[in-house]
């Protein structure tokens, strides 16, 4: 007859346990910082490959507006709603341009782009890298003399880092202009006074915030995307390929999420910009 | 040409390639041998230089190449062609831009000059008109022979086959066996082909090497190894043939077939 398992053997297994899950995503973590320090290395090494980074700044950018401009138009409607009704109570409803155009442009406008892109391009991403990797494509340019990680890393890396900010700029346009139309057509708010409000409170310091948090979201969005693309294995198959890009979703959500909590503690904390 | 000199390969704790020595003269072609799982395709990798080693060296016209860094290793790669067990086609790209690749990264030809290489290589292979497909309208053979046209485009001094009939219908795979055959003897390039098929083996092999737990077990001409009186060698040999390809016409295959056990 077995004897039960102990309470100390039982708690030396779950300590292995965590040693070993700790020991992985640390040296995930180490992997994908490895990736993005040579694609920063492979950025200033020439040749430079315009076309490649064309093509992926049209991929990104273009097809990526018309669903940037809805998230942002109807984020900016619901800020418009929730915002005048909140207020109201107070007597203070005539904020609500402030309020939303604050929220929009130095919060919820790089915070939707990023999260439409990284379901959207993030996850294609991966999914394209991962099925090169395992039908050996990624081999086949290694041994065709070119490097991986410039030919496919670099140009997605450049294109998400640049169209980020630039989708930004769309997505918060459309999200204080949804703000406009549903304060101005459901509460019959002052458009003027709503155009005026919106010019009064956007300064050059939180334009530069809104950029400066997006272009941070396209490099994060690019590496994680593109670590998980390339860190799937050969024999991965369909399987590895499913999970691979489910995880590069997951995990660039989580790390934008991170990422804006950072940033904005450097930003509005540690530099006092407003 | 290729030399390989005690190398060792694990993944984890498994050792895949335990201490192998091995040597590919220029302008013979090489078939190597095994069961699966016992280092075969691993030990392409290494010589095309996609896997590392743990140890030993692996010399190619006289350079070492598992030390090198990525630049000079990748000039070294300009003088190899590889065929993929599953072709690896760019699936973006079409036929001729698959073929022109290499130039198109690595050379300043113009599109018209390439487009005429591209030809070249297509008409080597035995195929026309594919140039503007993409390699999902390909059949298998077809994406095989893309493959190799690709292979070839830069002219390559070394040309490794990683399982080039495997998956193939029997008409195909003696049609791929064949091409491989005549292109070693047209453009004399030295080869590596990876394989468990015996056909293929015996057909395009002048060197056979046996790989066993990592290590070589036997090596040398096909008629040596057949006279090779190694029980695992001739195991492998003639279980893993099939009866049609032990009475097809070839001397050394009809000794072979001779001591078949019933």
């Amino acid at each position: 007859m077995r004897n039960p398992p102990s309470e100390s053997a039982s708690s030396n297994g779950l300590a292995f346990l965590i040693k070993n899950r700790l020991h992985s995503t640390l040296s995930e973590i180490g992997e994908a910082c490895r990736l993005l320090a040579e694609t920063i290395f492979q950025i200033f090494r020439p040749p430079w490959q315009f076309d490649l980074l064309m093509k992926q700044l049209l991929f990104i950018g273009f097809n990526s507006l018309s669903v940037v401009l809805v998230s942002g138009f109807f984020t900016g409607m619901v800020l418009g709603v929730q915002g005048y009704v909140q207020l109201k109570p107070y007597a203070v409803e005539g904020s609500v341009a402030q309020f939303v155009s604050v929220s929009v442009v130095k919060e919820l406008g790089p915070m939707i782009t990023a999260f439409v892109l990284s379901g959207r391009i993030g996850a294609s991403i991966t999914a394209e890298l991962s099925t090169m990797k395992v039908t050996e494509q990624i081999d086949a340019l290694e041994v065709m003399g070119t490097n991986p990680v410039k030919y496919l890393v670099v140009p997605r890396f450049l294109a998400c880092s640049i169209m980020l900010p630039t989708l930004t700029i769309f997505s918060t346009f459309a999200g204080i202009f949804g703000g406009y139309v549903a304060v101005v057509s459901l509460f019959g708010f002052n458009g003027y006074f709503y155009v005026l409000e919106v010019q009064k409170n956007l300064y050059v310091g939180s334009v530069l915030i809104s950029l400066i948090k997006a272009t941070s979201f396209g490099m994060a969005i690019a590496a994680v995307g593109c670590y998980k693309g390339f860190s799937i294995s050969t024999a991965g198959g369909a399987e590895g390929v499913g999970t691979a890009t489910t995880g590069s979703a997951v995990i660039s959500l989580i790390t934008i999420l991170v990422l804006d909590f950072v940033l904005n503690h450097i930003l509005f904390n540690i530099l006092g910009l407003i | 040409m290729i030399s390989i000199k005690n190398v060792r390969k694990a993944f984890d704790t498994k050792k895949v390639i335990n201490g192998l020595d091995l040597e590919i003269p220029r302008g013979e072609t090489l078939v190597i041998m095994g069961r699966s799982g016992c280092g075969k395709s691993v030990l392409l990798k290494i010589i095309a230089g996609l896997l590392s080693v743990d140890t030993g060296e692996v010399w190619i016209n006289g350079t070492e190449i598992t030390k090198l860094k990525k630049k000079p290793l990748n000039q070294i790669r300009r003088k190899i062609g590889m065929l993929f067990q599953s072709a690896a086609l760019f699936d973006s790209m079409t036929v001729a831009e698959n073929i022109a690749f290499m130039l198109d990264q690595h050379t300043d030809l113009s599109q018209q000059e390439m487009r005429k290489i591209v030809d070249e290589k297509l008409k080597l292979v035995d195929l026309h008109g594919v140039q503007e497909l993409r390699p999902a309208q390909l059949s298998g053979g077809m994406r095989k022979r893309v493959g190799l046209a690709r292979a070839l485009a830069f002219n390559p001094e070394i040309i490794l086959y990683d399982e080039p009939t495997t998956g193939l219908d029997p008409v195909t795979c003696t049609e791929i066996n064949e091409l491989i055959r005549d292109l070693n003897q047209q453009l004399e390039v030295t080869s590596v082909v990876v394989t468990h098929d015996m056909h293929s083996a015996f057909s395009v092999g002048t060197l056979m090497v046996m790989l066993h737990e990592g290590k070589q077990l036997a090596y040398g001409t096909p008629e040596a190894m057949i006279n090779e009186d190694n029980p695992v060698l001739q195991q492998f040999i003639l279980f893993g043939a099939p009866d049609q390809i032990l009475n097809i016409d070839n001397p050394t295959l009809k000794k072979f077939t001779g001591r078949k056990p019933q």
